[in-house]
């Protein structure tokens, strides 16, 4: 605010300096209006019109809605997404601050370990999907590859079962996000008060009781994150499903993200694709909106 | 490290340690290695073979094959990731600066709703965009694309540039008003000189989030004009003829090696935009 030219005289240069910040950001203003919010709004307007292949502008009322909670897909899909998130959320957490903690014990060649964990995070979900893919494939992956290495009795073919295939995207998943979540808690223990550690040590308290009640509850901010941005990633998986099952076998891994793609795009159901695309939009909503509420509190309050 | 009365049990604890982290090394690396000795066999190795047995004939065949099938959508995927990369990048520049030092009436609630963007689910956006695409006539283009990128990506380019920017101090712009300095010339003389991290971190980002998206390619493109990722998916999933893994493997590494090697050479800023992106947004 205070650097705003307030008391500047009307010469043309200066009118001109005072309208180039508003100028400069005009074009981003309205992409985001438009893109952004208009885009939310057109979808909104059409989850409630009978539109098929191409849009119509027919008012059906909820009827999309009604058609999208009878559609079993759907709530196979929702469950699949509760499982999925669930999940993979409680896992890469685990993994991530294990992985964290281990290795803040003054670890030697620590660089070199980071990069390995972290390098899947920049990989496409499609690459990281395809080869997972072949991983679990029943017959030739990790399932032939533990039989020939003597454990006789070893079956893996999860990706084939419709119980179970869910729990592949999970492993994959998890393969590619547990670094990034180990690379922020490792941020955060680097923040932590050292000197904390030593009066807790010279209490007698053993190095895991001052994690476990010291350092961890201390970097709740940063659980917090990890939750949303997981969940943001869970909701938002498409193209892992994509490249791992293709929602298969049946339609028994589709996630809600799948679903829309394939109603909207594939199947000429519009109608029905937006809604879904809503109530995704809902999901994500009831996540982000406390979260950046707190966050932007938490501001304001530095 | 501490006093010898303890030496015995924290070696051993440490050892424990190691073990875990070493293990959970070799756990990471597991994909990326049956890859690559995947991509260099024979199919029949292939299937005599197991994921990790050494191949029996190291060929590079499947990576001629691959190449071959994909190399049209691999120059696709450039043309539409440097273009999209460098301008969102200038105009997350441009923002973050008039949001830092030059805010007005309005330009808070400004940034509050483009923050919304970095969490956007983009299959509310799909249709209305493709409608647009469809109009501007860019519909299965690159440059439709490279529109795309361009838009969706601003919420993140801007945050990144604002919060960066907000740390500079304000005295320092001050003092160049008052010589007379205009907005241009403060930006190009005093704060894009100060902005080399964080335009490296904004380049690393948007380079591996348009490179690796898969969501607008497969939605806005088809046949000729699509990325990489897209051609990847299509190669993997046909259902027609014999599958050919070592292919298939060595087609997913030429999709996965631009990333990884911004990833290799420049991990620092990689890992500075993860967190930031993430924690930040």
């Amino acid at each position: 605010m205070s650097s705003v030219a307030a008391f500047s005289k009307a010469s043309p240069f200066d009118a001109l300096q005072r309208w180039l910040p508003k100028l400069v950001l005009a074009p981003s203003m309205f992409i985001v209006l438009v893109g952004f919010y208009g885009y939310i709004l057109w979808t909104f307007v059409l989850s409630f019109t009978n539109s098929t292949f191409l849009p119509t502008y027919k008012w059906v009322g909820l009827a999309q809605y009604a058609r999208l909670f009878d559609n079993d897909r759907w709530w196979v899909a929702s469950k699949n997404l509760a499982v999925f998130g669930g999940m993979f959320i409680a896992i890469t957490l685990v993994i991530g601050v294990t992985l964290a903690v281990f290795l803040d014990q003054r670890i030697r060649r620590e660089g070199f370990i980071r990069t390995i964990y972290l390098y899947p995070m920049a990989l496409s979900m499609i690459v990281t999907g395809t080869a997972w893919k072949w991983l679990l494939n029943p017959g030739m992956g990790l399932d032939k590859l533990l039989r020939d290495w003597g454990w006789e009795g070893f079956r893996l073919d999860w990706l084939i079962d419709p119980d179970r295939v869910v729990y592949c995207l999970v492993i994959a998943a998890v393969w590619q996000a547990s670094g990034f979540i180990m690379a922020m808690f490792l941020a955060g223990l680097r923040g932590v008060d050292q000197s904390i550690i030593r009066a807790a040590q010279i209490d007698g308290a053993s190095l895991p009781r001052i994690y476990w009640k010291v350092v961890l509850p201390s970097l709740r901010p940063v659980f917090f994150s990890a939750v949303m941005i997981l969940a943001h990633i869970a909701i938002k998986s498409f193209d892992l499903v994509a490249a791992m099952t293709a929602g298969g076998p049946g339609y028994s891994s589709d996630l809600p993200a799948m679903f829309m793609y394939s109603f909207t795009f594939s199947r000429g159901q519009m109608g029905v694709g937006s809604a879904s695309a809503i109530l995704m939009l809902g999901a994500i909503l009831a996540i982000i909106v406390p979260y950046l509420y707190s966050e932007l509190r938490a501001k304001r309050n530095d | 490290m501490t006093s010898l009365a303890g030496k015995s049990a924290i070696s051993l604890s440490r050892i424990a340690i190691y073990a875990v982290l070493i293990f959970a090394v070799l756990l990471y690396l597991v994909p990326l290695v049956v890859m690559l000795l995947t991509s260099f066999k024979t199919p029949e190795d292939i299937s005599t073979g197991n994921l990790l047995s050494w191949p029996a004939v190291v060929t590079g065949i499947g990576w001629v094959k691959a190449w071959a099938t994909v190399d049209g959508y691999f120059w696709n995927s450039i043309k539409i990731t440097v273009p999209a990369v460098l301008v969102s990048t200038a105009i997350g520049a441009l923002n973050g600066y008039v949001l830092s030092m030059w805010r007005f009436r309005g330009s808070q609630l400004f940034f509050g709703l483009l923050l919304f963007g970095c969490f956007l689910p983009f299959q509310t956006v799909l249709l209305p965009a493709s409608f647009t695409l469809g109009k501007m006539g860019l519909a299965s283009t690159t440059t439709g694309l490279v529109f795309v990128h361009i838009v969706y990506g601003l919420a993140f380019t801007t945050l990144f540039f604002r919060n960066y920017y907000v740390s500079i101090p304000d005295a320092l712009v001050k003092a160049a008003r008052l010589d007379g300095a205009g907005f241009f010339t403060i930006f190009r003389m005093i704060i894009l000189p100060m902005s080399t991290p964080i335009i490296m971190v904004c380049l690393i980002w948007q380079f591996t989030q348009i490179w690796n998206d898969f969501l607008f390619g497969v939605v806005f493109s088809s046949g000729d004009s699509q990325p990489i990722t897209v051609a990847l998916n299509n190669l993997v999933n046909t259902s027609t003829g014999v599958k050919e893994y070592n292919v298939d493997m060595a087609a997913a590494m030429i999709a996965g090696l631009p990333t990884l090697l911004v990833y290799v050479v420049a991990g620092k800023y990689f890992v500075r935009g993860l967190t930031a992106g993430a924690v930040k947004g």
